[in-house]
């Protein structure tokens, strides 16, 4: 309850400074405090390989920001922390956060086992959070905006791609995933979705593995029974971070080439690969809704950003740190059209925003808290960029309740 | 059937030589279309059989093809077609796998006359997957004159492939009857394939995939064998720096799995180093091994000296020390080389499979582990009983104080037997960078499976961490086609506490310093 009471006064605070500087001549940044945006992204654990790069674009913006003058007149200031891949410790840095550090917005979670465990957090103090990574949907709250693709602005696409003529023709699918909650609720949609496309349950083959797995021989070998069976084969991958590694590397070592057994990965991007020589795997596909090697000038200007950052040329960029890119951007025009950075108000400032992304498209916040967006498949190329073999006409807006989920007849669509 | 008869139709219009000329350069300008058309145009080229499409397509397969806003084609800067210079700016054409599929196929006709070993098998293999009555003809051919036998056998299973398409029934019959006499599982696949197409055929077409999976059967009881010894192996080189530690020394190193990380980035180091020389590069892995082994040996040695030793005989302290160990490592080595993943190159004999007589694919890097885990096994085990510093350790363990008064300076043997298995740990590191994600967490994955196979194999013996680790792995590859990843590991848990209760000091008890307190 003092929170709540001392956020308020604070604001009250905050817009009185702010319209007493509003006279002031151009000032670098007129008085009042700061508005302040937390970074919630592992720094350290398993997940820091992904995250670290998601609180380098928050950064990024940040600076970029304060360098054309700031918001609303005022100077912005990143809050970082770090919840070391600890998904309790996530909750508990959320509630510093808030309580602590009193952010006006966060930007933060890679997994949904770690969004899970804020949410409770940020629905009870009110707060705002960014969620920029594709996930398997089946979530709504009004205290945060989803930047990352629903299931049918990724998985769905990824799949009618593999049964596609230019795919391949798929007629039998092995779903091989992280024992966890995003791939087995994904492989759950994607299983009645391909049931309605005529493809029976023996034509499936569905196998989980330990997060960091690392012994693939037996799984790619029964994989490749699997296709022995008469009929084209394609792999669908929800296997997540690190273990995509050694998989991949089982793959080329066992010879199987993506002209025979394609395979599509829905958490595989420019960063992961950078880790891996990518030859062998080179015509294996990834679904993002964005790539790296996207043409035109709103890429080539978010990579000069970025290089421009990072002092770094040889860094790549990918689908998340777009979305988080595109988010900051959204909430920043937001701000700027409610004139304030209170939560309740940024909320209906969101819904309508747009912004040119750097995929290339207008990507729009719709009503249901995600956006829409466009869907691409890029083939992996020797030198760990992808080829984009296709992309659709124009974004698409997420389903984030699926229709193939028999529990969601009921629900309401945003 | 329609790729069938669109092939036809080209075939018959591209028939009469005059019209070859003009047809083969308004075939090629098909490169230049979107996906569809290049495979499309790739089919017409391998139909037309015209050798001055091999450079072309050859360009294509490996994105050195480019073509000019006005749909000219260049190769290296110059005409595809004429050879002459190509000024214009031009972008690569980039391909997508269904083009990949019409260029095996396109190679395989155009390439079956090679005077390479190596390509003929290839084209060979190419036209196998092609599967087109097409191709029997010149795969007939390509027999009469074949001498080389390993790449007369892939052409036979070729020609039976595409005979298996062919619209006549005796002539399927006839590959129905080749593809049952091998042991490929490529041929069963396409057997099944063909057992929808032509339902008329369906007994021999089942006659034959029971033949071949008879075959079959001993080479997957092979392949999950080599897969079980496989995973043994990894766990053996994980477990074996500890076996020495934790086993011989009784201390609970939590830091264990860090060395094993220190070790492959030293492998990385060792690379970075070596990449502007080109003739020592090749030798980068081989090298880190002792390079892994001086410099986690030395991080050993330095946290004995500096940290452990004062709290000998206080397990619980030790064992939160370590563990605080590790993670500054972790975290330091985050710092200095960055989260992302390191990539550590292959050599090229560490790639691809091999073929075991009798068929059993093994993979190259796979094998190259077990050969290493059993060398530096055959190392520690010499290196305790053959030499001197190995005589002072079994010394010291048995009975410090007598050790002592013998004139040994037990705290330097202390130092080296930790440095000694700290060492061993980081030349695992090095194998480990081959299979798995040189990361900073590299070493958390396998810290549990080490104490697991140490405590399971018996503190303090390295025949039974040997026994143990080859016997976990076996077990957990046999459990997992039935239970899934997930599940055999859960069992193979269970299983260890159970045997644990049975056996509280594992498969082979003996006497130490851990064994006695």
């Amino acid at each position: 309850m003092t929170a709540r009471f001392q956020l308020s006064r604070r604001a009250l605070l905050a817009g009185t400074a702010g319209a007493l500087a509003m006279p002031a001549i151009r000032p670098a940044f007129a008085q009042g405090a700061p508005i302040k945006v937390g970074v919630l992204h592992s720094l350290s654990g398993t997940m820091a390989i992904s995250e670290t790069a998601l609180r380098d674009t928050v950064l990024m913006m940040v600076e970029n920001i304060n360098a054309k003058g700031g918001l609303l007149g005022r100077k912005v200031e990143a809050v970082v922390v770090d919840p070391a891949s600890n998904w309790p410790l996530f909750a508990e840095k959320a509630r510093e956060l808030l309580q602590v550090h009193k952010v006006d917005v966060t930007f933060g979670c890679w997994t949904s086992v770690s969004r899970k465990s804020v949410l409770p957090v940020f629905e009870e103090l009110n707060g705002l959070l960014f969620y920029p990574v594709q996930y398997e949907g089946e979530e709504q709250s009004k205290n945060v905006f989803y930047t990352g693709a629903a299931p049918n602005q990724q998985a769905i696409p990824a799949v009618e791609y593999l049964m596609s003529e230019d795919g391949g023709g798929a007629k039998r699918i092995a779903l091989l995933g992280t024992d966890y909650v995003y791939p087995r609720t994904t492989n759950r949609i994607l299983r009645a979705f391909l049931n309605s496309k005529g493809i029976a349950d023996a034509d499936i083959m569905e196998e989980y593995t330990p997060f960091g797995h690392s012994d693939w021989q037996g799984i790619v070998s029964r994989v490749k029974r699997f296709a022995g069976e008469g009929k084209k084969t394609a792999i669908v991958s929800t296997i997540n971070g690190d273990a995509n590694v050694p998989f991949y590397r089982e793959l080329g070592n066992q010879g199987i080439k993506a002209e025979d057994i394609p395979s599509v990965a829905f958490s595989v991007g420019e960063e992961e690969l950078a880790g891996i020589d990518t030859k062998p795997l080179v015509g294996h596909l990834a679904a993002w809704n964005y790539f790296m090697s996207v043409p035109g000038a709103p890429n080539d200007e978010f990579k000069k950003m970025w290089h421009a950052y990072i002092k770094n040329d040889k860094r790549v960029t990918n689908d998340p740190m777009e979305a988080t890119y595109t988010g900051f951007a959204m909430w920043a025009q937001a701000v700027t059209q409610a004139k304030t950075t209170a939560v309740d108000a940024v909320r209906t400032a969101m819904y309508g925003q747009k912004v040119m992304a750097p995929s290339g498209y207008e990507e729009q916040m719709w009503e249901n808290h995600h956006l829409s967006k466009p869907v691409m498949i890029g083939e992996i190329q020797g030198d760990g960029q992808f080829n984009i073999v296709y992309k659709t006409p124009t974004a698409i807006k997420a389903e984030n309740w699926s229709p193939f989920i028999p529990e969601n007849a009921s629900r309401r669509r945003g | 059937m329609t790729r069938f008869l669109r092939l036809l139709a080209v075939f018959l219009l591209f028939a009469a030589p005059l019209r070859a000329q003009e047809g083969f350069e308004a075939v090629v300008a098909g490169l230049a279309g979107g996906f569809a058309a290049q495979a499309e145009a790739v089919e017409r080229l391998g139909a037309l059989g015209d050798p001055r499409a091999v450079p072309i397509l050859r360009a294509l397969s490996e994105g050195r093809l480019q073509k000019s806003p006005e749909g000219a084609l260049a190769i290296d800067g110059r005409d595809a077609l004429t050879g002459a210079p190509a000024p214009t700016a031009t972008e690569a054409i980039r391909i997508n796998n269904r083009v990949r599929g019409a260029l095996r196929g396109a190679f395989g006709r155009l390439e079956l006359a090679s005077a390479r070993d190596a390509e003929r098998a290839a084209a060979a293999a190419g036209l196998f997957r092609a599967r087109s009555p097409e191709n029997i003809q010149i795969l007939e051919d390509a027999l009469g004159r074949e001498a080389n036998p390993g790449v007369r056998a892939t052409m036979e299973r070729a020609l039976a492939a595409s005979r298996l398409a062919a619209p006549d029934a005796g002539v399927r019959r006839q590959g129905i009857l080749m593809l049952g006499g091998t042991a490929s599982p490529e041929a069963r696949g396409l057997l099944l394939e063909a057992r929808t197409a032509s339902p008329d055929l369906a007994p021999e077409i089942d006659a034959a995939v029971a033949a071949i999976d008879q075959r079959l059967q001993l080479r997957r009881v092979a392949e999950t064998a080599f897969q079980g010894l496989s995973l043994g192996s990894v766990l053996l080189l994980a477990a074996l720096g500890l076996a020495v530690t934790f086993g011989v020394m009784g201390v609970i190193n939590m830091a264990h799995g860090e060395m094993v990380m220190l070790g492959a980035y030293t492998t990385v180091v060792v690379q970075e180093a070596f990449r502007g020389i080109p003739w020592l590069f090749p030798w980068a892995l081989p090298l880190s091994v002792p390079a892994a082994f001086l410099v986690t040996a030395a991080v050993g040695a330095g946290l004995e000296r500096g940290l452990i030793r004062h709290l000998y005989g206080r397990p619980l302290e030790t064992l939160l020390m370590t563990f605080g160990v590790g993670m500054i490592l972790q975290q330091a080595v985050r710092l200095a080389f960055g989260a992302q993943n390191r990539e550590v190159i292959s050599p090229a004999w560490m790639q691809g499979v091999i073929t075991l007589p009798g068929g059993v694919e093994v993979t190259q890097n796979r094998l190259w582990i077990i050969i290493f885990s059993l060398l530096v096994l055959g190392l520690t085990v010499a290196a305790i009983r053959f030499t001197r510093f190995g005589l002072e350790m079994r010394a010291v363990v048995q009975n410090r104080r007598i050790a002592s008064t013998m004139g040994i300076r037990t705290g330097r043997v202390d130092a080296m037997t930790f440095a000694f298995g700290s060492g061993i740990a980081g030349m695992a590191g090095v194998a480990l960078s081959q299979i798995d994600n040189v990361s900073p967490n590299l070493g958390t994955g396998y810290i549990i499976d080490s104490f697991m196979v140490v405590v399971f194999g018996g503190v303090g013996s390295l025949a039974g961490t040997m026994i143990g680790a080859f016997t976990l792995g076996l077990v957990n590859k046999l459990l997992e086609p039935w239970a899934g990843a997930v599940l055999a590991k859960i069992a193979v848990l269970v299983g260890i506490m159970l045997f644990i209760q049975r056996r509280p000091k594992g498969l082979f008890a003996l006497k130490g310093r851990a064994a006695e307190q």
